[in-house]
């Protein structure tokens, strides 16, 4: 009856309960912050192709696409598991891969929005899209935001303290292990979505370490097998009580 | 007509057992789940509502396995303990997304609504709600779909008085039409008033089924053990042991008490003040020493 991939009552709870938290400010805090940084930016130094892709790679897709990412992904199914309100999804005849779907869709929906819409008009504003770098980052934000929202959803299904360990994931390994160990780059969705940005920008503007077969295998790999677990994680939550 | 029934099952977290061997059946009426807290009434609950694995032994609907298998949720019913609920909803909202979430139109949300007599407060967030009007709108959204088993977690913790009425009321009624209510509940008053027919646990095994007042009749024929204190209690020791009602009473030096054990609870209540009253003795503390549940179910194993 219910086998479909996406339940409409589900994403509106979804979607107002990650709206409706605390949490959201950071959703609108930081691209604004993005917005300010490219207009400053902008004002000081001129268009510059090379500062817009220090501004778009280092802060956007860096920083602001995984923090992003870490909210909606874990604020899609996280809460919701920890005070116990998930019951009411559960308790009805609906299956769990489509809960999972659902909220994987709405945490995508959010995080592009909040992160690729901000990243193409700061790109705009950096440098009116020059050698397509508005329109690569725009889309390699995208893309990342497929990845990082299964991949946190998952968290959220696994661990109380999914946004803490999102945010060690995101801040620690993509951002600090990635610039240290170079291995550690071949595993990380940044540049798995950088070598997309590579390949939609001019020859020469934006590189990843990753080549595209490689990238576009392990994005889809790991969103689907995040995704499939999730779906695993949730078939078998049990409630405990509270005894 | 449904029932749901749990067969050996046994379940335990980690190295402690919650539930040990329980095997019982909840059909059609009003069901009373009555134990300590921490006698794994909601692990029981759990179970039954497909929240749990049992970690042995089988729990099903109508034959069904319940576990891992959303579709028994077209005809079972539940409600939570916990309070968190879509607090950034109204009522009528959250029972609408219940509704929408079985597949049903707007009219069972208001339809549901109704019968918890919610529909004053229907419009305004759920945040705003006081614990008795978040518990109806609860029982709202497990009334949508119309279930035969209808399964509720310590419904009456923090209701005043009146909601408690209210929400019997309704539990009866429910019970009347033939479908399968369970209720939990620690407090002996609630299930008597509600129930005639209790499953008892404690310690997570099952203690005692059937009907209240037989099961009442046992846990108050037991020995009750009061500690007295009074003006002379060694006047007030020998004219109680004269009575029948008594069989035994120690005098505490250290406490300045009487510990007396009865036998016949009804006659010995009569007796005491009586007593006191013929010998010019004045009672200065009658406190039951052992009537918590504890003792009481504990009472009821050994019975």
């Amino acid at each position: 009856m219910h086998h479909r991939i996406y339940h409409p009552t589900v994403a509106r709870l979804t979607y107002r309960g990650l709206l409706g938290r605390r949490r959201a400010a950071v959703l609108f805090t930081l691209p604004a912050l993005l917005l300010v940084i490219a207009a400053a930016v902008r004002l000081l130094t001129g268009a510059d192709d090379d500062t817009a892709t220090k501004v778009l790679g280092g802060f956007a897709l860096a920083t602001m696409v995984p923090l992003i990412g870490v909210i909606a992904g874990t604020g899609a199914i996280g809460p919701e598991i920890d005070d116990g309100s998930v019951v009411y999804l559960l308790a009805k005849p609906v299956k769990r891969p489509t809960i999972i779907l659902t909220k994987l869709l709405v945490a995508t929906g959010v995080t592009a929005v909040f992160s690729a819409v901000p990243t193409l008009i700061a790109g705009l504003i950096l440098n009116g899209n020059s050698q397509r770098i508005a329109v690569a980052y725009t889309i390699a934000a995208a893309v990342a935001s497929v990845a990082y929202s299964a991949l946190f959803l998952l968290l959220g299904t696994v661990t109380r303290h999914a946004v803490v360990a999102g945010l060690v994931y995101a801040l620690i390994w993509e951002s600090l292990f990635g610039s240290l160990v170079p291995g550690a780059r071949t595993l990380s969705v940044q540049q798995w979505a950088l070598s997309l940005a590579e390949r939609i920008a001019a020859p020469g503007a934006v590189s990843s370490d990753v080549g595209l077969p490689v990238a576009v295998v392990l994005l889809a790999g790991v969103t689907v097998a995040a995704t499939w677990y999730a779906g695993e994680k949730l078939r078998k939550l049990t409630l405990a009580g509270e005894e | 007509m449904s029932s749901v029934r749990i067969d050996n099952v046994s379940r335990w977290f980690g190295n402690v057992v919650a539930v040990n061997d329980v095997t019982m059946t909840i059909g059609p009426g009003v069901t009373g789940l009555l134990g300590p807290n921490g006698a794994g009434k909601s692990t029981l609950i759990n179970m039954m509502g497909g929240f749990l694995a049992p970690s042995t032994g089988t729990v099903t609907l109508d034959g069904t396995v319940i576990w891992g298998n959303e579709e028994i949720y077209r005809h079972i019913g539940v409600v939570p303990e916990r309070e968190a609920m879509y607090d950034f909803l109204t009522g009528l909202e959250f029972v609408r997304a219940n509704a929408e979430l079985h597949g049903l139109p707007d009219a069972a949300a208001r339809r549901a609504l109704a019968t918890v007599e919610m529909e004053y407060a229907q419009d305004r967030k759920i945040s705003t709600y006081s614990k008795g009007m978040r518990q109806r709108v609860k029982m709202a959204s497990a009334l949508v779909h119309d279930p035969s088993v209808l399964l509720l977690d310590e419904p009456f913790n923090g209701m005043d008085p009146r909601q408690r009425m209210q929400l019997m009321d309704l539990l009866r009624r429910m019970g009347a039409e033939g479908r399968s209510v369970l209720f939990s509940s620690h407090i002996l008053e609630e299930v008597e008033q509600l129930a005639a027919h209790i499953e008892v646990v404690v310690a997570g095994r099952h203690a005692a089924s059937g009907d209240f007042r037989k099961i009442r009749r046992l846990m108050t024929n037991r020995p009750h053990r009061y500690l007295v204190r009074s003006s002379d209690d060694r006047a007030l020791a020998a004219a109680l042991i004269a009575d029948p009602s008594t069989s035994g009473i120690e005098v505490d030096v250290q406490e300045g008490a009487l510990r007396v054990q009865a036998v016949d609870f009804g006659r010995f209540t009569t007796l005491l003040p009586a007593v006191a009253r013929a010998h010019g003795i004045r009672l200065l503390t009658v406190s039951p020493s052992d009537e918590s549940l504890e003792s009481v179910f504990s009472y009821l194993v050994a019975a």
